[in-house]
């Protein structure tokens, strides 16, 4: 027997106490949803988790009713430090709690227990300390004189990083005094739900926090009911642009944030092992269900076969399989749906010509899998080069010079993220600055933390989360509108 | 001579080590970190452990080492666990050269070569630890160890010459030990070459003193002597099986790589065994290409192994002192 065939080492769930039925988090409480109910299930196993809830028009009138009553009533009337009180609260029981979002995140999104236990759960603890911190500091963010809340924000979130995003979304709003509808994607809802049990036991407010379950429909109506003050979204450009349209000249306010095609550029002066890692980190992180994932590796043409060789060598000790086993490397796809699209995105790279190759890794009998995989030699004007696959698949173009490394990483609709791979600093800084991305990683990637903002350029949406810049989209200092 | 390419001179092997990729720091401690979080359970545990103790150096380099002392070492070797005889035995006592006589007398028939399930005896030599002396007095040092019968000798390098930028000197020294590593009969004696990567400080450095000593003829890659802080760590582990890898890569050679001192836990150790096996390959889990240099991890593995047998834990007084 082979050493690095490592015994199972999984996680029990046993610490997971899931109810068989969730219904919505309206005002505090538990309510049965009028849509149809619909399973969620687990991505690796495709066995179902709990049934859940789907809000119809009528479920999206009493969470946004109930989001309203609360900011006027309790909310926007509360000191700055006591809001604090509660997100520090929060805070600590998202830690107290932690393995057990970590367990549910892995069982839910197919992420592995590795990454949901020291990634996603520890910065969710993080983003909500973080701007506990700001709640009664917000005259002193510089983004000018008694900022005020905007009022009932409308929250709709993706899958790749659910209780993350959930953050992401719900810690800034309520430190700059606004409550919130949030739905989660229709695929992960679990954590979300629990997420609930946590606002309960910290004894916020009723409406401060509603969550609503279900699918597109249900995000429709909630960022198009006139009730709302903010749409806050991350998932597809192409769901961004129909809210976009849906919220011009309502004079709500919006924060988008999209998709990407990232560049992560490797000089021949790179440190090259922590580059071949930077590249692991880039695009196999969370199975590449990363927006800002590094999808295109620029390399230089001088060292592209030694980077190859090593990027092979490395990815063939990736380990797919339980996402719940401690040494799960790779997860499952999150559904039939996205493995369909990067199958399909997959067979266009090789129609066009690219070379392909797959770590050799034994995929699992039931659930969705997709074994790490890149393609070599990629033109520029490959469908791979272009299109986001959301998924474990690196396209690999060349480049001779540093100008030509800046010109190929901009030539994309989007601009979220970039990386260089440099030993020399002044090269760094030099690219960096001329790069079209919110985020430029050095000698790093897919790195993350609360006092950063976020965001990107171009079709990657607009507006910034996180830091300071993340809490000025949650605040006006503008004429109030009246009423509240 | 195993310079690739240029004719050696001081400026060819500067041009080629100073030549060589960058380590980022941030970026090698953070993939070491993430060997280490491998969790290794049941089966493959019990696999580890016994890894462990087949690829010990059971150590003691002390200025009060006595004959006694020595023969005790080589009893504990020889027989980890007198109350589980299926227990393995370690690769080699690692001793000073003055000592070799005392561990090969002790050893009797049971020394021989650490692959074949023998134990081997492994001398200090070249002014250990310091390495401040003539070279006259070095070459003194190492022939009058392996005359002794020592199989293995761990010499170190002149960190003083290295930090000058005098790579042409360490790289010459290293040569005339490896020649005095030869015995009579024309066979030599392994040759390890510490680094004491805790005096050379940065990860480019000891990237450069790797390659340097595996090119001047070392057989081994060794971290430290144990008498210098910090002594073995996983990312410099990490960083020097990266090194042999890629000489393995270039020339079809595989160098051994022993990290010594500092290594205490059973858990550490298995952390550096998933390192090497994800890095340099599993082939590297044997004795001619990776030992761990240590005295007290061998106890902390023992009572690791007895509670993966017995299903609990004992404690100190029920493994021997030494």
């Amino acid at each position: 027997m082979s050493f690095l065939e490592y015994a199972p080492a999984p996680e029990s769930t046993a610490i997971l106490h899931l109810r068989d039925e969730y219904g919505l988090f309206i005002d505090g409480a538990w309510t049965e949803g009028r849509g149809a109910t619909f399973p969620t299930i687990s991505p690796a196993t495709e066995k179902r988790i709990a049934t859940i809830s789907s809000a119809d028009a009528t479920d999206v009138d009493r969470a946004v009713a109930a989001a309203r009553r609360a900011y006027e009533k309790t909310w926007s009337r509360m000191p700055g430090g006591d809001r604090g009180k509660y997100l520090f609260r929060i805070a600590r029981l998202l830690q107290e709690r932690a393995r057990e979002f970590a367990v549910a995140e892995s069982l839910d999104n197919g992420k592995p227990i590795k990454e949901s236990r020291d990634v996603d759960i520890p910065l969710v603890a993080a983003w909500f300390f973080y701007y506990a911190g700001w709640a009664d500091k917000l005259d002193y963010a510089g983004l000018g004189a008694a900022p005020r809340a905007l009022g009932v924000a409308a929250q709709v979130i993706p899958w790749n990083f659910p209780l993350l995003m959930l953050a992401w979304k719900i810690a800034p709003a309520l430190a700059a005094g606004n409550t919130v509808v949030l739905k989660p994607a229709e695929t992960t809802p679990l954590t979300a739900l629990l997420f609930a049990e946590v606002v309960q036991q910290a004894d916020l407010p009723p409406g401060v926090v509603n969550i609503l379950t279900g699918a597109g429909d249900t995000g429709q109506a909630l960022v198009e009911h006139p009730g709302v003050d903010k749409v806050a979204f991350t998932g597809s450009t192409a769901v961004g642009r129909q809210i976009a349209r849906a919220v011009a000249g309502t004079g709500k306010k919006v924060t988008l944030e999209l998709g990407g095609k990232a560049a992560n550029i490797v000089f021949d002066d790179a440190p090259i092992d922590e580059a071949v890692e930077g590249i692991v980190d880039g695009i196999f992180f969370n199975q590449g269900h990363v927006c800002c994932a590094g999808s295109r590796l620029l390399v230089q043409e001088n060292v592209h076969d030694e980077v190859v060789e090593r990027l092979k060598t490395r990815m063939a000790t990736l380990r797919l399989g339980d996402p719940l086993d401690k040494n799960t490397d790779i997860g499952a796809i999150n559904s039939a749906e996205q493995l369909e699209r990067i199958r399909a995105l997959s067979a266009a790279g090789e129609e066009e010509g690219a070379e392909r190759w797959s770590a050799p890794c034994v995929i699992p009998d039931t659930g969705f899998w997709f074994a790490p995989t890149i393609f070599d030699n990629v033109s520029t004007s490959s469908r791979i080069a272009r299109e986001e696959i959301f998924g474990p698949v690196l396209s690999i173009l060349t480049f001779r010079t540093p100008g030509e490394a800046i010109a190929k990483a901009n030539n994309t609709p989007y601009g979220l993220s970039a990386g260089i791979w440099s030993d020399k600093g002044a090269k760094i800084l030099a690219v960096a600055d001329r790069l079209r991305a919110g985020v430029v990683w050095a000698n790093a990637f897919n790195r993350f933390d609360p006092a950063s903002p976020f965001g990107g350029y171009k079709e990657s949406g607009y507006g910034r989360e996180g830091g300071r810049h993340g809490l000025g989209a949650y605040l006006t200092t503008g004429p109030s509108k009246g009423g509240a | 001579m195993r310079l690739i390419g240029a004719d050696l001179t001081e400026k060819s092997l500067r041009l080629h080590l100073e030549g060589l990729p960058g380590v980022d720091a941030v970026g090698l401690e953070r993939r070491a970190a993430s060997l280490a979080g491998r969790s290794i359970k049941t089966t493959s545990k019990a696999r580890a452990l016994d890894t462990i103790i087949r690829l010990t150096d059971l150590t003691t380099l002390e200025g009060a080492d006595t004959p006694g002392k020595v023969r005790s070492l080589v009893a504990k070797a020889l027989t980890p666990d007198p109350a589980r005889p299926d227990t393995p035995r370690v690769a080699a006592v690692c001793v000073y050269g003055d000592m070799v006589p005392t561990a090969l007398g002790a050893l009797g028939s049971a020394h021989g070569d650490p692959d074949d399930g023998g134990v081997s005896v492994a001398a200090v030599a070249t002014a250990f630890p310091s390495g401040r002396a003539s070279l006259a007095v070095k070459l003194a040092d190492t022939r009058d160890a392996v005359e002794n019968g020592a199989d293995e000798i761990d010499m170190v390098i002149d960190r003083g010459a290295f930090l000058a930028g005098r790579y042409g000197e360490v790289f010459e020294q290293i040569v005339a030990v490896k020649d005095a590593c030869r015995r009579g009969d024309g066979t030599f004696a392994s040759l390890k070459v510490i680094l004491e990567t805790g005096e050379l400080a940065t990860y480019d450095g000891i990237r450069r003193a790797s390659w340097l000593a595996i090119l001047a003829g070392g057989d081994f890659i060794k971290t430290s002597t144990g008498k210098v802080g910090p002594a073995a760590t996983l990312p410099v582990t990490l960083l020097m099986l990266e090194v042999v890898r890629d000489w393995h890569r270039l020339t079809g050679e595989r160098i051994g790589v022993k990290p010594a001192g500092g290594i205490r836990s059973a858990k550490q150790a298995i952390g550096y065994l998933v390192t090497v096996a994800e890095t340099a390959g599993e082939r590297w889990l044997q004795p001619h290409l990776f030992r761990f240099g240590a005295s007290s991890l061998l106890n902390d593995v023992l009572l690791q192994r007895q509670r993966l047998l017995t299903g609990h834990y004992s404690g100190p007084d029920y493994v021997t002192m030494d």
